[in-house]
């Protein structure tokens, strides 16, 4: 029984790092109906951008402390945040009248260029880099039961992120204009809506969203490297797919979801090895049922 | 540091019927050629800019036909991924030669010591060892760590008859291409065998789980070995779960391992997997053992681990804390040499390499490559400084073992195991 909640707090805990990876992959979907594959990859330079600040913080601010680590995830946030406009300015934007299977192809290129880049020795270099501790940890026991104070930030923090975003998408002017350009471009320019200006937005949300979760993805597991993006990218992305791409629920939910398999699937001996196998043998089947995904609405297309 | 010896291995040596004008020129191209490759050093050790421009004009003045020394090959992965180890491999070997050359070198000539960098890649490794053999006229190859690019060299040395001697490729395979390749390191199965015996005799251990990189052939293999040894020894392996090098999260694995309550894990991995393992198995609160093999061995996994990894133990090639007088010997002038760095195996396995040969050469009498194979062959109670090698009909270094365990943020030596 110990053994069943145990696997059930490590899957909810890695579930809400693919959860919190997924909102951002979902919101520019939202908007601009393609993937952002460099998403991922901003992720891994939000966990550098701390990895570098760490030092300087450390001196104002003595870590393991909230205030520190605050202050840190702010700034990477808004360093990413600037690398995620930039990268829409310039790689997107010229783009943006082109078939969407250009964009992706491009993306997908942004994204193997920053990872090749980072990985040169001039820049990051190819090897593991160790992750400074940022907040005090504590591990909670309740009976056989352990709970990491770090996994709890994980939750909450992807709580009150999806809690924020799904504020400023349904409640504030800005995401109302979001709305309005994701349902159609050309009228919401037409209405006096800077189109340019709510697409900068929206990466730039979404890359301080990736940057919060490289940094607690890396508080998870501290040894940083610039591949370390990719593999968490990729399972974000289904799990965005399967909560129904362009949701916000349907992202966090499909992010929990996927967390829990791949956990579950992973813990039993001996089928370890096909744990990723099982967890997307699932993901199949439900997609196969549900293919716009658990909360995602079909949308009929008049051909 | 590297800037002393760089020109030596960029050394060209024209045939005698290349004469003056025409080898001049040879010699300016290749220092040319020397300053190039250099340039990317340049970028790592800017201060020593200057004395490459100076020895680049030297090596055009001294470095004449004629040289009657004997001619080592050596190639390694200087620059590249896996460019730790061969640099370090590369500091014994040198250091090895010089020791020699400073006792009067072997068989009253000097010995010359070719180094070519094959940058980590495949293919490389075969065009510098065809240089290496047919126009420097080497008569015997050191290298290299990488299994897989030894591998590569080996078919070369065999098909042109010429001996060589791998420092630290484990991978079986290396000196089945044939009988003139040999190796100074144990390979896996012993590996395996060994941590097998520790986890039974040592830490009493009455149930084991086994977590394996499936990722990793290196992994697979000692896991394999190390299975086969704890059969051997009856001890019963409760839990064998798999993870895929690179992943961050074990948790799912960690807890199923804990559930299984062994007394022991093994984790064949390389270092920066097993440094994230040992920190979410504290956090669940799985404070049993763990142990692996070389592949634990770099200041990344304390770097990462910190306390995590502390009393954690791994069998390696040697240990730069023994108390033996080789070891000691050793690790001083490896120390006076290249200001302060303490040596690591790699170091240790690349100056052994270097030394069994010119001890094979020196039993030899000759430097006819034939012989000298027959004496490699022969190599009996060797005294190295990873400890007595005997090479064995497979060509495989039979030799000693090292178990260290990590104590107060250091790699401390903690027992040697015979074969």
């Amino acid at each position: 029984m110990d053994w069943l909640l145990q696997q059930l707090i490590n899957g909810l805990a890695l579930g809400s790092i693919y959860a919190l990876i997924a909102l951002g992959y979902t919101m520019v979907y939202g908007v601009l109906r393609f993937i952002n594959f460099a998403h991922a990859d901003v992720l891994m330079l939000g966990a550098y951008a701390a990895y570098f600040l760490a030092p300087a913080v450390n001196s104002i601010f003595p870590l393991p402390s909230l205030t520190g680590t605050l202050i840190i995830v702010l700034l990477s946030a808004m360093i990413c945040a600037a690398i995620g406009i930039l990268i829409e300015i310039l790689a997107y934007r010229p783009l943006r009248q082109r078939p969407r299977l250009t964009v992706l192809i491009t993306a997908i290129g942004v994204s193997l260029f920053i990872e090749f880049t980072c990985q040169h020795k001039a820049v990051f270099g190819a090897d593991t880099k160790p992750f400074p501790q940022l907040l005090p940890e504590h591990d909670f026991h309740l009976g056989g039961l352990v709970i990491g104070s770090n996994d709890l930030v994980v939750v909450v923090t992807t709580l009150l992120l999806l809690g924020g975003m799904w504020f400023i998408v349904q409640r504030t002017k800005m995401g109302t204009a979001m709305r309005a350009v994701s349902f159609n471009q050309q009228a919401a320019a037409l209405m006096g809506i800077n189109i340019n200006r709510i697409i900068s937005f929206t990466f730039g949300l979404g890359s301080a969203l990736a940057a919060v979760a490289g940094i607690l993805y890396a508080l998870k597991a501290p040894g940083i490297d610039p591949l370390m993006g990719v593999q968490p990218g990729l399972r974000a992305f289904i799990a965005a797919v399967l909560g129904g791409i362009g949701n916000l629920p349907g992202a966090a939910l499909g992010g929990l979801l996927l967390g829990l398999l791949e956990t579950f699937a992973g813990g039993i001996s001996g089928l370890s090895n096909y744990r990723d196998g099982i967890a997307f043998a699932i993901l199949i089947l439900i997609l196969l049922f549900k293919p716009a995904g658990l909360l995602g609405k079909a949308t009929i297309e008049k051909v | 540091m590297l800037s002393e010896f760089r020109p030596c291995s960029e050394q060209v040596k024209p045939h005698a019927d290349f004469e003056n004008p025409v080898c001049a020129c040879i010699n300016g191209i290749s220092s040319l050629s020397a300053r190039l490759v250099l340039v990317t050093f340049d970028a790592m050790f800017p201060r020593t800019l200057f004395a490459f421009a100076a020895i680049s004009i030297l090596i055009v003045s001294c470095n004449q036909p004629g040289s009657d020394g004997i001619v080592i090959g050596e190639f390694a992965s200087l620059t590249g991924k896996e460019a730790t180890f061969g640099i370090s491999s590369h500091e014994g070997t040198l250091l090895a030669v010089e020791t020699l050359n400073a006792a009067g070198g072997v068989l009253g000539k000097k010995i010359d010591l070719l180094t070519e960098d094959n940058q980590s890649k495949a293919g490389e490794t075969s065009n510098v060892v065809n240089k290496l053999i047919s126009k420097d006229g080497a008569v015997a190859i050191l290298g290299e760590v990488a299994s897989s690019r030894s591998l590569e060299a080996a078919p070369i040395c065999q098909q042109n008859g010429i001996p060589m001697v791998s420092p630290a490729s484990t991978n079986p395979k290396v000196t089945e291409t044939g009988d003139n390749i040999f190796r100074v390191c144990f390979i896996d199965p012993f590996q395996g065998t060994v941590m097998a015996n520790f986890v039974t005799k040592t830490l009493n251990a009455k149930k084991v789980a086994v977590f394996t990189d499936v990722k990793s052939d290196y992994s697979k293999g000692l896991a394999k070995f190390f299975k086969e040894g704890l059969a051997k020894n009856g001890v019963q392996i409760v839990a064998e779960l798999d993870f895929n090098g690179g992943d961050k999260d074990f948790k799912a694995q960690l807890t199923a391992i804990k559930s299984a309550a062994p007394d022991a894990v093994f984790i064949p991995g390389y270092y920066t997997d097993v440094a994230l393992i040992a920190i979410q198995a504290k956090q669940l609160g799985l404070n049993v053992p763990l142990c692996g093999g070389d592949g634990w061995e770099s200041q990344t996994l304390l770097d990462i681990g910190k306390t995590a990894v502390e009393g954690h133990y791994f069998s390696t090639h040697y240990a730069s804390d023994a108390a033996s007088p080789n070891v000691q010997a050793f690790v001083a002038a490896y120390t006076k040499r290249y200001n302060g760095k303490v040596p690591d195996a790699m170091a240790a396995l690349g100056y052994d390499s270097a030394m069994i040969l010119v001890d094979a050469i020196k039993r030899a009498g000759s430097t006819d490559s034939k012989a000298i194979r027959d004496a490699l062959a022969a190599t009996k109670d060797f005294e190295a400084v990873t400890g007595k090698i005997a090479i064995n009909a497979q060509r495989d270094a039979v030799k000693s073992a090292v178990i260290l365990q990590v104590k107060d943020g250091k790699f401390k030596y903690l027992e040697t195991v015979a074969p």
